[in-house]
Parts: C-alpha cells; sequence; structure tokens
C-alpha cells in the first residue's frame, strides 16, 4: 500500500542508467553489475526485514509455547509444539476483556474528540483570517516540545481538583488536549480553494454552513487520518495513564500489561500472551489502513 | 512530536498572506468582524483543551517548581531552593548526562539507518512495498510492548540473543547488570522502534528530488557514492532537519522504553531526566523538586530547538 504512494519515479531512473551505460561499455558486463548490485540490495533488505521481524517472531513463539518449555531452556528457534496455556493463564488471572474495553472506549473517545476539536479549529486557522491566528498556531505547536512529565503533577491535581479522578476522562480529555492535530487539519484544510468558501460567503451561506457543508465533505482523508493517528496514539499511551489510573479495573491493557509483568515477573510466556493481546489489533489495523497512518506520520511527524 | 514541516509551510503562508489579504481590503468591516467572531468561536473547544490541560498545568508545574510539596495539602514555599538543590544532586546530572548521551547516541543512527533504509527502499527491490511495511510495522506497537519484547530479547539469564551469540561461540553479554550493556539494549530497542519512521520521512523526501538531477551528476562523472553525497544528501537536507528535530525532542522524552525495561538501573545507569522526575514526582512524592525538574528539561528543549532553528534559518539566508 506505501508503495502506491512513493512508486513512480525511481523505475525511470535505472532504465535511463541502463540506457546511457550501454554506451559506454559493453552489454553484458553492465548487466552482471546490475544484477550483482540487486542481488546485494535484496540481501539488505532481508537482513533488515530480518532485524525487525525476528523480535516479532520471537514474541510469537514464547507466548504459543509451554511453560515447561520456557522455564527448562529447551526452546528452539522453530518450536516443536504449540499451546495456548499462556493465553489460558493470562485470561484466568485478570480481567483482561475489562482492560480491553477500557482502552477500546478510552482511545475511541480520544478519536473521536480529536477528528471534531481539530477539523473545527484547523478550519479557523486555515481558511479564517483574524487577528491573533497566526499567534495560537504558534503556541499550539511549541505545546508540542512538553512532555507530559514536566506538568503531570499539577496535572494530576488538576483532573483530582475537576472530579475526574476514578473515571476515564481522566485520561481522556488531557490525551486529546494535543496540538498535533490541529495542525494536521490545518495543514490539509488549506490545500481547499479558498476562492470556494468565499463564494458560498457571497451567497450568503454561515460560516458554520461553510463549514458543513463544504469543508467537511472535502475532509474525508483528513478524518481518516485525524482518527487513525489518535486511535494508536491513545491505544498504545503508556506514561499519562500511568499517574492517571490507579484503580485495577480503569486499567488500559499498556498498563495492566505492565502490571501483569509486576505480578508474574519472568513468566515469559504469560507477559508475550498479553503482549500479543495488546499489539495485534493495532498492527492489523495498521496494515489494513497503512495509507492514513503514513500520511499521517510524513504530515505531522508524530509518534 | 512537533514538526519542523508544518512550520515551514507556516511560514510559506504567511509570505502568501498579502496575496490573501488583497481581498480582504474588498470585504466589509462587519464581514471581517463577523469572521473574526466565527475563528474564536471555530477555536474554542481546541483552546479549551489545550489551555486547561497544557498551559493551565505548565504555569502551575513552574509555581511548584518554588514550592516544597508531597502533594498533599498546601506546599510551603522555598524560593530557588529545589533549583539549588539540582545544581549538587550527582542523580541528576546523571540523568541529565545520559539523555544527552542517549540523545546523541540515538538521533545519528536511526537518522543514518533511516536514510539507508529509505535509499535502498527507493531503489528498484522485488516486493519492494512488503519491505518497507516491515520496516514501519514497529511504530504500531506500543512503547510498553516494544520494552517488554526488549526484556525478552536482552534478558541475560536465558535470553535468545545472548543463547545465540553464544552458540556462534562469542561471549554473552550481561545486559541487565552491566550499566554499559543496559545502556545498548535500550538504545538497541529503541532504533528498531525508530528507524521506520526516520525512513519513512526520507522516503518522502527523497519523491521530491527529479531524475534529472542524478543524470546530470552521472554525466559529470559521478559514482553512486558521489551521487549519494552531492546530490542525495544536500537535497534531502529539509528532511534531516525535521528529523533532526523530532528526533531529539523525542530523545529527551524517551520514558516508555527505559521505564519498562530497566527502571532506571543498574545503579541509575541508564536513569534519564524524565524517569527521574517520574520517580521524584509520584514515587519519592517530592513533587516540587520534581517540578523543577521537568522545568530545567523543557527549557534545556526550547532552547535546542530554537538554536537548531535559528542556525538553519541562517544557513538558508547565507545561500
Amino acid at each position: 500500500m506505501t508503495a502506491s504512494v512513493f512508486l513512480p519515479r525511481v523505475r525511470t531512473l535505472q532504465s535511463d542508467s541502463t540506457q546511457e551505460s550501454s554506451i559506454l561499455q559493453p552489454k553484458q558486463a553492465h548487466r552482471r553489475r546490475f544484477r550483482v548490485g540487486l542481488v546485494a540490495r535484496v540481501a539488505g533488505a532481508i537482513a533488515m526485514s530480518a532485524v525487525v521481524l525476528f523480535p516479532l517472531y520471537w514474541m510469537l513463539v514464547v507466548a504459543f509455547s509451554s511453560r515447561s518449555e520456557l522455564l527448562g531452556g529447551t526452546l528452539r528457534l522453530w518450536p516443536r509444539a504449540l499451546t495456548l496455556e499462556n493465553f489460558e493463564r493470562v485470561l484466568a488471572g485478570f480481567p483482561i476483556a475489562t482492560w480491553f474495553g477500557n482502552s477500546v472506549a478510552i482511545s475511541a473517545t480520544v478519536a473521536v474528540l480529536t477528528v471534531l476539536v481539530n477539523l473545527l479549529g484547523g478550519y479557523a486557522l486555515s481558511q479564517l483570517r483574524f487577528r491573533g491566528s497566526e499567534l495560537v498556531f504558534l503556541i499550539a505547536l511549541t505545546t508540542l516540545m512538553i512532555p507530559v512529565q514536566v506538568i503531570m503533577v499539577p496535572l494530576f491535581r488538576l483532573v483530582t481538583n475537576l472530579g475526574l479522578y476514578g473515571s476515564y476522562w481522566a485520561v481522556i480529555l488531557p490525551t486529546a488536549a494535543s496540538a498535533f492535530g490541529l495542525f494536521l487539519a490545518r495543514q490539509f484544510i488549506l490545500s481547499i480553494p479558498r476562492d470556494l468558501i468565499e463564494a458560498a460567503r457571497v451567497d450568503g451561506a454561515s460560516h458554520l454552513r461553510v463549514f458543513t457543508a463544504i469543508v467537511l465533505p472535502l475532509s474525508k482523508p483528513l478524518i481518516a487520518v485525524l482518527f487513525f493517528m489518535a486511535l494508536l496514539q491513545s491505544w498504545n499511551d503508556f506514561a499519562w495513564p500511568l499517574i492517571a489510573l490507579k484503580e485495577n479495573d480503569l486499567f488500559t491493557l499498556p498498563i495492566g500489561l505492565l502490571y501483569l509483568q509486576g505480578q508474574f515477573g519472568s513468566d515469559f510466556g504469560a507477559t508475550m500472551a498479553f503482549a500479543l493481546i495488546n499489539v495485534v489489533p493495532m498492527i492489523v489495523l495498521f496494515l489494513i489502513f497503512q495509507r492514513y497512518f503514513v500520511q499521517g506520520f510524513t504530515r505531522s511527524g508524530i509518534k | 512530536m512537533t514538526t519542523g514541516m508544518a512550520v515551514r509551510s507556516a511560514e510559506s503562508d504567511l509570505l502568501r498572506d498579502p496575496v490573501r489579504g488583497g481581498s480582504q481590503h474588498r470585504k466589509g468591516r462587519r464581514e471581517r468582524v463577523r469572521e473574526g467572531v466565527a475563528g474564536w468561536l471555530f477555536l474554542t473547544p481546541n483552546l479549551v483543551l489545550l489551555g486547561l490541560f497544557v498551559i493551565v498545568p505548565l504555569v502551575w508545574a513552574v509555581f511548584i517548581s518554588f514550592q516544597e510539596t508531597d502533594g498533599f495539602g498546601a506546599g510551603l514555599f522555598v524560593g530557588t531552593a529545589n533549583y539549588q538543590r539540582l545544581v549538587s544532586d550527582p542523580l541528576f546530572w546523571r540523568s541529565a548526562v545520559n539523555t544527552l548521551l542517549f540523545t546523541a547516541i540515538v538521533t545519528p543512527l536511526s537518522m543514518a539507518i533511516g536514510l539507508g533504509a529509505a535509499v535502498l527502499f527507493n531503489s528498484v527491490l522485488p516486493a519492494r512495498g512488503v519491505f518497507r511495511s516491515i520496516l514501519i510495522l514497529p511504530m504500531a506497537i506500543s512503547g510498553v510492548a516494544t520494552a517488554l519484547i526488549g526484556v525478552l530479547v536482552f534478558d541475560e539469564n536465558n535470553g535468545i540473543l545472548d543463547n545465540i551469540l553464544r552458540f556462534v561461540g562469542l561471549p554473552a553479554v550481561n545486559w541487565q547488570s552491566g550499566g554499559f550493556a543496559a545502556f545498548a539494549s535500550i538504545v538497541l530497542v529503541t532504533l528498531w522502534w525508530r528507524v521506520g519512521f526516520n525512513m519513512l520521512i526520507y522516503l518522502a523526501g527523497l519523491q521530491g528530488i527529479g531524475p534529472q538531477l542524478y543524470e546530470a551528476a552521472k554525466l559529470d562523472g559521478a559514482g553512486i557514492w558521489g551521487r549519494f553525497r552531492n546530490v542525495t544528501v544536500p537535497l534531502l537536507g529539509p528532511s534531516s532537519f525535521f528529523l533532526l528535530i523530532l528526533n531529539v525532542i523525542y530523545s529527551f522524552q524517551v520514558f516508555d522504553i527505559v521505564y519498562v525495561m530497566t527502571g532506571g538501573g543498574p545503579q541509575n545507569a541508564t536513569s534519564v531526566l524524565v524517569t527521574y522526575a517520574y520517580d521524584t514526582g509520584f514515587v519519592t512524592r517530592d513533587q516540587g523538586y520534581a517540578a523543577a525538574i521537568g522545568v530545567v528539561l523543557l527549557l534545556v528543549t526550547f532552547v535546542f530547538t530554537a538554536v537548531q532553528w535559528r542556525t538553519n534559518r541562517n544557513r538558508d539566508l547565507v545561500e
């Protein structure tokens, strides 16, 4: 899928080089060199992919291997038998379904909020001209440099004072308060021709009407990008939920994962089984909607 | 997290403004007022969220950094005592040095490997799209899961990496008990996690380099390396600048991996400023001091980004 985004150009580069050097040197020698180069590149690509994939493969192997095999040190690179006992142990010992549900509820709400709030704000910053809009944008940009650890102490007190502590909102609202979506939205909506909007205004449409009738329908790809980026970020978020979630039954999956590791210590089978439950939904979404994630990352640089 | 790209295009918008402003002169005063009101209204939800959950806590954090408080009851004002304490706190300096070291290692490495991968996966290659997808896959994985996979792979008692090292006749490495090895394991896991992102940005940058430039360089007698050095690298300047700022900001904030993999140990060998601030604020509950650590970290981040920004601009002006 990514390929389609990047594909077109380089083909021509290679074919050009073939043409050009055929004048300078015997065709066969060149073809051999080209083939050697290709083999080297394929080898490099396979090596890099192996380094990325091996830890994930190993996670799978450990998650599906029996405890005796893990403890006995008889585990092989290619396991002889696979078992679900790690999953059974984890599911029996921890409220995984609840934690999974918490993760879904929190990240979906964050994603919806992010889309709503930033479409509105992005429209204002990109298409409406008013005093102070550049300053707002600049300040919003600057807030992206603030790590949560800098503001965690007062943020915790604030959330407690607002009566949010002990609910999903303690995580949702501070997570949704991120300027990354504002930029993505602003950059995207800038590409909508201003004439279109002015024409509607001249015809007497209100700014709200312009937003719902013109901006929204043209922003579908943006909505997808914002939604998936926010979903991924919130699903994987760790530092703030670690502080804001103290009650066991409000845990999200990453916090639950850490909690399980604290309880089970070096029971790697259980840890990896749970890690898989945390990781697989996002990997699947990531692969299916790769285009939107890639757009989000390249346009905003958020991770 | 911040983006140079967005800022850069913000700049170009500013340049475009006079043209746009032209239409504004034709507009009536009432229309302009109405547009302003609409603008602020549309921005309100965002301003409320950012104001309440970022700006207010930020100002509050500065305030708390002048207090001594455990988070229960009112704090005691102690002036600049927290900041004075920082100067003579060895653990603070250790964490600061570790943070800088981590940044100085991870930033160039992830950019260099990312660039290599981008050039490789931009060349003619079978199943190129599949390879690209594999490289960016770690971006979908949570920091906690990534760190736990790191714990699994780097375990010094029975981890797969040490087993492989022993199998091929190399000495096993004490990834947990050795300070240097623990630091290295964090760097390696971070690279695994982050290289895909760097590759993605460079791939996007490579799309902007026209093939005729390579042809011209080739006619001038440049080899593969010459073309890489004199065409690819300079023309990827904007991508590199963007990545430099992002990687530095990210590295200053590295938390998930360190917290889960080593917890800052052994003997603080991997303690960084954010983990130290977290421990101080929510484990030992010395919250005034934690706020002071955070404020210093933020100042360093601001200064660094501003310096990068300024020097880059100057370079553009010179050229």
